[in-house]
């Protein structure tokens, strides 16, 4: 499905993924993530091969150093959103106070924290989902489709707080979308096409 | 007292059948008190036989004992004991049948150098179980049986079969005796204590022993000295004295020395005996510069047991060593004691039997 | 550690947003722990008193010389054996009447009775002499006092001799009285005798046993189950086997509970994965969870059962006294293995129930979405597959009532019965459905038939759990019933007197005999006796009957020789009851020799009678035969014969004259009705058994509903789409599932008689040694078949109203959703 893609992600900066349905985005993405396996190649997160690695270490790669955010939100219905935001940073033991109540209010979320998802708009619940995601101060922020299943101003609302938020902590940030024009508001812009880097 | 340990053996084994604690005070220390009921032992009895070899049920508590010396054809030593000990639980009436109030135990032990083997039994009076006869002879406990022969002469208790079998040893012997049997202590008034405790007994120290002994299944075919010791009494110790260290010993030319200890809670010791010529004359032993005193201990389930001696008896010229064929010879019945033969140098040389009770 | 306890509550924050599963999830654990350790603790304090009984001086645990052919024989055997070297102690055993009722006189020997023979309990501690010597001792255990309502120290009559003064010995089996051997033989009448010499372990050398007691004598070999063991074995296996038929109905209950929590956590589990928990890690912590609630419900579940067994307790008592004669204390103490045993069966329950749902876990891809065709075809091979084992089960189970011979074999026939009947339940369904859909015309019924096939396999379970308890109350029920009904046409013409008395003594017999010879309106005096031997190894009872109409015309035989009344008459023949028949394989026309004081008795068996309710073996002979051959026989028991309304006033005057309470003399109808009372309360466990499975198995069923529910909906969502009411969808929901209900019932009606037939002609025979008439009870099937519809409907009830009330706008989320 994927043929040669070479790709690279810099600290700090922010790269758009586009292509049209079934391009093989999401695959990468997955790929990155470890939450598929890569039948050949390299995938690298600052000195780990991730394709190299067991589930059990790609477990660790995502608890310790990956953010993740999905169109469908993702968030665990039966916590609140408070221990949505926080539990994967207690998970990996990397719990900053600070940092938790900075994004809390960064992302808008201290009238919600007592919430739960259900209870939440979509916008709402990717701020949370975003929130959870960087909570553990990744080195990588990676979001498949974060605004798929929003309107446009909440689409635009939310990515322009991951992208502060991204700038923030200085991690890299890689977004699959295929909206060009949310594209065009990250630093790089690369499009697949049929499995290639076009 | 020889069958000395008797009491004491028996009151254990009486505790073992549940006459608990207070049975034990009775049988043993606290015996002069509760004597009431049974017959008194007083000096100047004139002994009748062979009536005198069966049982005297009024008194509480009567024993026959036979202890052997004895060796193989290599010389080898080995020791044999039969034992059968007689209690009543009650005084007045003896009830018939199971109603009967004689109890009975046997003790029969093998000793070897490097063996000691051991049984014991149990049972009740009235049935047949257990009992004595004194014409014809006989004493038995299940299967095990001290039986006149052909010939048996009542003067002698002589000859006789003796046999008994447990688990891991048998024997059969024949007893066969010369001379007649010996009163000990005064015309066998035997005094226990300074306050009225006593015994009748007599003995036979002349058996000379043939036979077989089984141990672990090994048969070997012995022969030697034989020794047995009739007692009864009813309050035979003083509720002081708390074990006896006891001696029979067959000394040369046909000599032979009944001597016991007995000690008392304060520290203080009585020595009795008998020195019995061999016309069958039995003396007492002048008090005064007599003693026995511990050489050697040998630890068994915990105990310090006096299993060496230095015997003293000025009088007679006597200063004897003993040492035990065996150091474990220990008895490990109901009430435990130590019995074995021994062998003795000195002043006089020859073999023994030592018994201590109250370790 | 601090990992695992953060991925544990993010796990737990699911119940808390759903307590009615965790609850259903806690029930079911709690249900199948409670009812599996209620009947273990029940098991085990009847077993605890059986041992109690065996290790009283030398019960089966001991081995034992006995008599050849005599029930005593003369003690001198006993110090020939002595003296020969056989390490043997003697034993004296009888029955002795005191104040009426009848106990187990112990007469032994403390001075040779081998230590490892129950080490003589009381004599131990007390004193050799105050046992053996006059005036003795008689130990009995606290219960005997309590019955006796004497103190201790009391000296009670009997066989008119002043027994000796009573000590309790806390060690003694209830009903039973130790005296020394000699103080035995007194009370006895039997001077001299012993009835057994008991085998101590010394290993002296002894000759052989004919040498010394020829052919006198028998060696039984010592046994590791009690007697006792061997009779209770029917009535434990009985409550075992529906400990474990509840326990498994409760592990439906939980396997439906964590397959609704475990579909309803995926997304839970994959966000948890995606956010960097590890397949192992996530798989531990799920069984970690798993484990602490089976912890928690064990221990609820142990105290619910140990109040089970508390309520039980009596009834099984009773029961166990009345068909076995067994003595259990009511007071129920548990030994601490009970609780450690209760926690692991609810832990490797709930393990077992979950195992499904945790190798799905195992297996999940952090990202993949269902393919539930594939699952389906999945389905329908699986389906296949149950089919033929089920077949391949009841082949087994045919075979095993075919050729098997044993107790085990008959349970084994049942057991065999169920599991196939539950293998092959969904396919039963399938083609009732199937049927029901290919004769369906109108799209909506097509749908409505497919619908329920879709359904069957997620309800499967739960709706085998109702089979299963379904069939075996109506197995249980018709056993039941077809054993009252034939026990009450026997009752009246065992119980063919009007009044039976039984006096004090003997002496008092004589003199109340006396009187009522002068009494117009007493028309017969009808003596009665029974003495203990023994035969083929087991003891026995040998009945007296007085030649009389009375018994003629009344007593029922089940088969007999011609004139068997009158052959009986010379003391030269008997009647044997129908379980000494079976054991023994007797039948009218053969000869057995009963051992008696004086010597074998030989009888011509005459006839077969039933003896329902007895755990013994019994002979029945004329009385007057008995009274020659067993001298000892007490005489104190009699029928009479009245006149109907002289019945009360004959009573009054006899308990007034020879102060007879109610324990000694009843009418007819009290007798009747106390037996009526037993029969009922020997049962009374069993129908609170089967109440709980069924209770347990509506819970099933519901929980199966509501799982079923949640997942159905996206089904139901299109319906609604296309314009059919929420109600409507509601009300065909309802049918739908009462209509597999009602199948499911329907195929538990044969199945639950073919249970009924095996516990009836195979169970009962090996059991009890009876074999009842097979009685079919369409009231009580019917009575169950609602029952059953009444469950489903309750359960079915609450899903389907949520149905009925849930918001359009759910149903259109639903529909919106579904990928």
């Amino acid at each position: 499905m994927l043929r040669g893609v070479d790709l690279a992600v810099g600290a700090g900066e922010s790269v758009a993924l586009t292509g049209e349905s079934g391009s093989g985005k999401s695959t990468l993405l997955h790929l990155i993530a470890g939450l598929d396996a890569a039948d050949s190649g390299e995938i690298r997160l600052a000195d780990t091969i991730v394709s190299k690695l067991s589930d059990a270490g790609r477990a660790e790669l995502r608890r310790d150093r990956l953010g993740l955010v999905f169109q469908q939100f993702n968030l665990i219905p039966s916590l609140s959103v408070a221990d949505n935001l926080v539990f994967q940073s207690r998970i990996a033991g990397r719990h900053d106070a600070a940092w938790h109540d900075e994004l809390v209010e960064r992302l808008g979320l201290k009238s919600l924290l007592k919430r739960y998802p259900e209870q939440l708009s979509g916008g709402q619940q990717q701020r949370v989902a975003i929130g959870r995601a960087l909570a553990a101060k990744p080195l990588l922020l990676l979001a498949d489709e974060p605004t798929g299943n929003l309107d446009e101003d909440t689409a635009d609302e939310v990515l322009r707080l991951a992208r502060d938020l991204v700038a923030r902590t200085g991690c890299g940030f890689l977004m699959v979308t295929h909206s060009a024009r949310l594209a065009a508001t990250l630093d790089r812009q690369v499009n697949l096409h049929a499995g290639v880097i076009a | 007292m020889s069958a000395r340990l008797s009491r004491r053996a028996f009151a254990g084994g009486a505790l073992a059948l549940g006459l608990g604690g207070k049975a034990f005070a009775q049988g043993f220390a606290g015996l002069g008190e509760t004597a009431e009921g049974f017959a008194a032992v007083t000096p100047g009895r004139t002994f009748d036989f062979p009536a005198d070899h069966g049982p005297h049920p009024p008194f509480r508590i009567e024993w026959w004992y036979v202890t052997a010396n004895l060796s193989d054809a290599g010389g080898v030593m080995y020791g044999a004991q039969w034992t059968l000990f007689r209690q009543a639980m009650r005084p007045g009436p003896q009830g018939e049948g199971w109603a009967s109030q004689q109890v009975w135990m046997g003790h029969a032990a093998v000793t070897s150098a490097t063996a000691h083997r051991v049984g014991e039994t149990l049972a009740r009076g009235g049935i047949g179980q257990a009992g004595v006869e004194a014409a014809p002879f006989r004493a038995w406990i299940d299967g095990w049986e001290m039986r006149g022969l052909d010939g048996f002469n009542a003067q002698r208790v002589a000859p006789l079969e003796l046999n008994a079998a447990a688990a891991d040893f048998s024997y059969a012997l024949r007893l066969d005796a010369g001379r007649p049997l010996v009163l000990q202590g005064d015309r066998g008034y035997s005094r226990k204590s300074d306050r009225g405790q006593a015994s009748y007994y007599y003995s036979q120290p002349f058996f000379t022993a043939s036979g077989r002994l089984v141990i672990d299944g090994k048969p070997v075919e012995v022969s030697g000295h034989a020794w047995m010791d009739r007692e009864w009494s009813s309050q035979p110790l003083a509720a002081d004295q708390t074990g006896w260290d006891w001696f029979s010993l067959h000394l040369p030319g046909n000599e032979k020395l009944m001597l016991y200890r007995l000690r008392q809670k304060d520290g203080r010791e009585n020595l009795f005996g008998n020195w019995i010529t061999p016309d069958g004359r039995s003396a007492e032993i002048a008090a005064g510069g007599n003693s026995i005193t511990p050489l050697a201990t040998t630890e068994i389930d915990g105990r310090k047991l006096p299993t060496s001696w230095r015997v003293t008896l000025p009088a007679r010229g006597l200063a004897i060593e003993t040492t035990p064929l065996n150091p474990k010879s220990w008895m490990g019945t109901s009430f435990p004691y130590w019995e074995g033969p021994i062998r003795f140098a000195g002043s006089h040389a020859g073999i023994g039997y030592l018994e201590m009770t109250g370790y | 550690m601090r990992r695992v306890l953060w991925i544990l509550a993010v796990l737990l924050s699911h119940w808390r947003r759903h307590p009615m599963q965790l609850a259903t999830l806690l029930i079911g654990l709690i249900s199948a722990t409670a009812l599996w350790s209620g009947v273990q603790a029940l098991n085990q304090q009847a077993r605890t008193a059986y041992d109690r009984a065996a290790a009283t001086f030398g019960g089966s645990r001991t081995a034992m010389l006995v008599g050849k052919d005599s029930a005593t024989f003369p003690q001198k055997l006993f110090v020939d054996l002595r003296r020969a070297g056989w390490p043997v102690s003697p034993m004296l055993e009888g029955r002795v009447q005191i104040e009426g009722r009848s106990f187990r006189l112990l007469g032994v020997e403390p001075v040779t009775l081998p230590a490892e023979v129950g080490n003589a309990p009381g004599v131990g501690r007390g004193s050799l002499q105050s046992f053996v010597t006059p005036p003795g001792e008689m130990l009995v255990g606290p219960e005997t006092l309590r019955d006796l309502d004497l103190e201790e120290g009391a000296r009670p009559q009997a066989n008119g001799i002043t027994l000796p003064p009573l000590r309790v010995q806390r060690e003694l089996t209830p009903g039973v009285l130790v005296v020394d051997i000699g103080i035995a033989q007194q009370i006895l009448k039997l001077p001299d005798q012993v009835s057994r010499l008991l085998i101590g372990k010394s290993k002296t050398p002894h000759a052989s046993l004919e040498s010394v007691a020829g052919e006198k004598l028998r060696m039984i070999e010592p046994d590791a189950e009690t007697d006792l063991e061997r009779l209770t074995d029917s009535f434990h296996l009985n409550l075992t086997a529906f400990g474990l038929l509840s326990f498994f109905v409760g592990l439906f209950i939980v396997n439906s509970a964590i397959g609704l929590a475990f579909e309803q956590r995926l997304p839970m589990l994959r966000t948890l994965r995606a956010c960097g928990v590890s397949a192992r890690m996530l798989n531990t912590v799920l069984v970690i969870e798993l484990v602490s609630l089976a912890l928690l419900a064990g221990l609820i579940g142990l105290v619910c059962g140990y109040f089970i067994a508390a309520a039980l307790l009596p009834d099984v008592a009773a029961s166990l006294r009345g068909l076995y004669g067994a003595q259990i204390p009511g007071q129920l103490s548990l030994k601490p293995v009970w609780w450690l045993a209760g926690i692991a069966i609810s832990i490797l329950g709930a393990l077992a129930a979950a195992a499904a749902s945790l190798a799905k876990a195992i297996r999940m891809p952090v990202l993949a979405t269902a393919q539930p065709q594939a699952w389906q075809q999945a389905q329908r091979r699986w389906l296949i597959l149950q089919t033929a084992a089920a077949l391949a089960v009841f082949a087994v189970a045919a075979g095993l009532a075919r050729f098997g011979d044993s107790l085990i074999a008959g349970f084994a026939v049942l057991a065999a019965l169920m599991l196939g009947a539950a293998l092959i339940l969904p396919m039963v369904l399938q083609i009732a459905l199937g049927l029901g859909q290919r004769s369906a015309r109108k799209p909506l019924s097509i749908w409505f038939w497919a619908d329920s096939r879709q359904q069957l396999s997620g309800l499967s379970l739960a709706l085998m759990a109702l089979l299963l308890a379904l069939a075996v109350n109506i197995g249980v029920g018709t056993m039941v019933q077809s054993f009252s009904r034939t026990f009450l046409v026997w009752l009246d013409g065992r119980l063919a007197a009007d009044v039976y008395l039984s006096a004090a003594s003997d002496a008092q017999a004589s003199e109340i005999k006396a009187w009522l010879r002068d009494r117009p309106e007493v028309a017969a005096i009808l003596p009665g006796g029974r003495a203990d031997s023994q035969l083929g190894g087991a003891p026995i009872e040998v009945l007296g009957l007085p030649d009389h109409a009375t018994y003629r015309d009344n007593w029922p035989l089940l088969e007999s020789a011609a004139n068997a009344w009158v052959r009986l008459r010379p003391g030269d023949t008997c009647f044997v009851s129908e379980q000494l028949s079976r054991r023994m394989k007797l039948a009218v026309g053969d000869h057995i020799e009963v051992p008696a004081p004086g010597g074998n008795w030989p009888l011509e068996i005459v006839g077969i009678y039933a003896d329902y309710g007895n755990p013994k073996g019994q002979v029945a002979v004329n009385y007057a035969a008995l009274t020659r051959r067993f001298p000892q026989t007490p005489l104190n028991r009699m029928g009479l014969r009245v006149a109907p309304d002289q019945i009360a006033p004959l009573v009054a005057a006899l308990q007034q004259k020879f102060g007879l309470d109610d324990r000694s003399i009843a009418d007819q109808a009290t007798m009747k009705a106390e037996s009526k009372r037993i029969f009922n309360r020997t049962f009374s466990v069993t129908a609170a058994l089967n109440t709980f499975t069924l209770g347990v198995a509506g819970i099933a069923l519901l929980t199966s509903l509501l799982t079923l529910a949640n997942s159905r909906l996206p089904q139901l969502a299109p319906l609604w789409a296309i314009g059919l009411t929420r109600r409507r969808l509601a009300a065909l929901e309802l049918l739908k599932t009462m209509a597999i209900a009602l199948i499911t019932a329907l195929f538990a009606l044969p199945l639950g008689l073919l249970v009924a037939w095996c516990l009836l002609a195979i169970v009962n025979v090996k059991a009890f040694g009876w074999r009842l008439p097979f009685h079919v009870f369409p009231l009580q099937l019917i009575e169950l078949l609602a029952v059953a519809m009444l469950a489903a409907l309750c359960a079915a009830a609450l899903p389907v109203a949520r149905l009925a009330r849930m918001q359009p706008a759910s149903l259109i989320r639903i529909f919106a959703n579904e990928r």
